[in-house]
């Protein structure tokens, strides 16, 4: 027999292979293919020692928490609410929104100009993820139902709280890019993400009022999907690319 | 235990929202683990156990008695999670790609980096540990996670991903080198 190779080893280490007694007799006596496999245990065994983070005996409580209120009525409320409001604010925002991002395109020589599309199209996409994210979450405490009590907003402070990280690079990146308009929507949506992450976990109604008065005063949420959606087309369009990465 | 999921998952098809919240109490905790260990962090982690029993409860009916129930949670839960670290990957793939004026200006903006002090040796082989994981593509990760981790046969990961027996086996393989190649240094010092 000769050597064994790594793939047999590591089928013989998970206990999938198929000539595990021929292997064996192979391993008691070849020093060289006992030395392999004892390296390979090694670096599995190791990897067992990546923690995980303890959840306790009442985490399946929490989880159902969570996600009760979004089994039952969640296809009603979801999205319902500010179509009421955004139409009329549409054709202002978007030709406003157009503008700020047509004026800044540079006129200088051809190579600068492929430079600059393809930054901003990579902060574009990126950006363009970050958005999607950060609607839902605008959109979830924006379209909560009328209440008489607490509401739990656990979840949406989380990702809110997750969402200010990202928000502050792209924000920072926009503005050194001269993409005023992007920078500006961020700008209000991290004031909106800083005030829900900073929310207690339950919000009385006035609380959850005073949120939705925040998002829907400037707009946000309209803004926001706006802009995604933009983020989303540059995405698709056809652009310049040096070392495509595709999945 | 078998009995009462079957009879739970019976009710909760029906409708029975309380035999669906007992279900959730029962798995959530397997299913965080799969998904921490398939995304490495735990806001992703609480996301996938959160929407692996949304998309469960959709497609309830969908369910077929031939498989146990916790693996049919798995396969949800491990479906979403490579949706979510491929998002992921594309995401940061996107930031670190791209001309070196726009590195420099990513690059100008602090990020929180890992303070020099906290090299114990312990954190040290855990956090190359986790470093290594995260070098894997998403499918490499999914199918070596299913297998390491959770102990699914290579058969059971390609039907349960759709990627096939084949596929799945040189995901693992090419995992495993990736993680000898990263971590064989640090443990060869351990010894
Ligand atoms: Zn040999």
């Amino acid at each position: 027999m000769n050597h064994i190779s790594e793939e047999q080893l590591v089928l013989l280490y998970y206990g999938e292979s198929t000539e595990a007694a021929a292997i064996d007799q192979h391993l008691v006596e070849c020093e060289t293919c006992r030395k392999e496999f004892r390296a390979l245990q090694l670096v599995l065994n190791t990897v067992d020692s990546a923690p995980v983070p303890e959840r306790g005996a009442d985490y399946g409580k929490a989880v159902w928490q969570r996600i009760e209120k979004r089994i039952g009525g969640r296809k009603q409320r979801r999205f319902a609410q500010w179509w009421i409001w955004a139409p009329a604010m549409a054709a202002l925002l978007v030709s406003a929104f157009l503008a700020g991002r047509l004026t800044h395109k540079p006129v200088g020589p051809e190579v600068a100009k492929n430079q600059q599309q393809i930054r901003e199209r990579i902060l574009m996409v990126a950006v363009g993820d970050h958005l999607e994210r950060s609607q839902m979450v605008l959109a979830e405490l924006s379209n909560a139902p009328d209440h008489k009590g607490k509401l739990d907003i656990t979840d949406e402070r989380q990702m809110a709280s997750e969402l200010l990280d990202d928000n502050r690079l792209y924000r920072q990146t926009a503005r050194s890019t001269g993409d005023t308009a992007v920078a500006n929507v961020l700008d209000d949506l991290e004031r909106v993400l800083l005030e829900i992450a900073h929310s207690p976990t339950e919000v009385s109604s006035s609380q959850l009022d005073d949120l939705r008065q925040q998002i829907e005063s400037r707009g946000l949420l309209f803004k926001v999907r706006v802009m995604g959606s933009q983020a989303r087309e540059q995405e698709v369009a056809p652009a310049p690319q040096k070392n495509g990465k595709k999945l | 235990m078998e009995v009462e999921a079957g009879s739970a998952v019976e009710r909760a098809r029906a409708g029975d929202s309380d035999a669906f919240r007992l279900l959730v109490e029962q798995h959530s905790r397997a299913i965080f683990r799969l998904a921490f260990r398939m995304t490495g962090n735990e806001q992703d982690a609480e996301d996938v156990v959160q929407e692996t029993f949304l998309r469960a409860y959709k497609q309830l009916d969908r369910y077929e008695a031939r498989s146990s129930f916790s693996t049919w949670l798995f396969r949800i839960a491990s479906n979403y999670s490579l949706d979510l670290i491929r998002m992921r990957k594309r995401h940061e793939d996107k930031r670190e790609r791209g001309s070196d004026e726009e590195r420099d200006i990513l690059q100008s903006i602090p990020l929180d980096t890992p303070g020099p002090e906290r090299m114990a040796y312990g954190t040290e082989v855990r956090d190359r540990v986790n470093e290594a994981l995260n070098e894997l593509s998403p499918q490499e990760r999914t199918a070596f996670v299913l297998r390491h981790f959770e102990g699914l046969s290579i058969e059971e990961i390609g039907a349960s991903l759709g990627t096939g027996t084949n596929a799945t086996k040189h995901s693992i393989f090419r995992a495993v080198q990736k993680l000898r190649k990263n971590l064989e240094p640090v443990v060869g010092h351990a010894r």
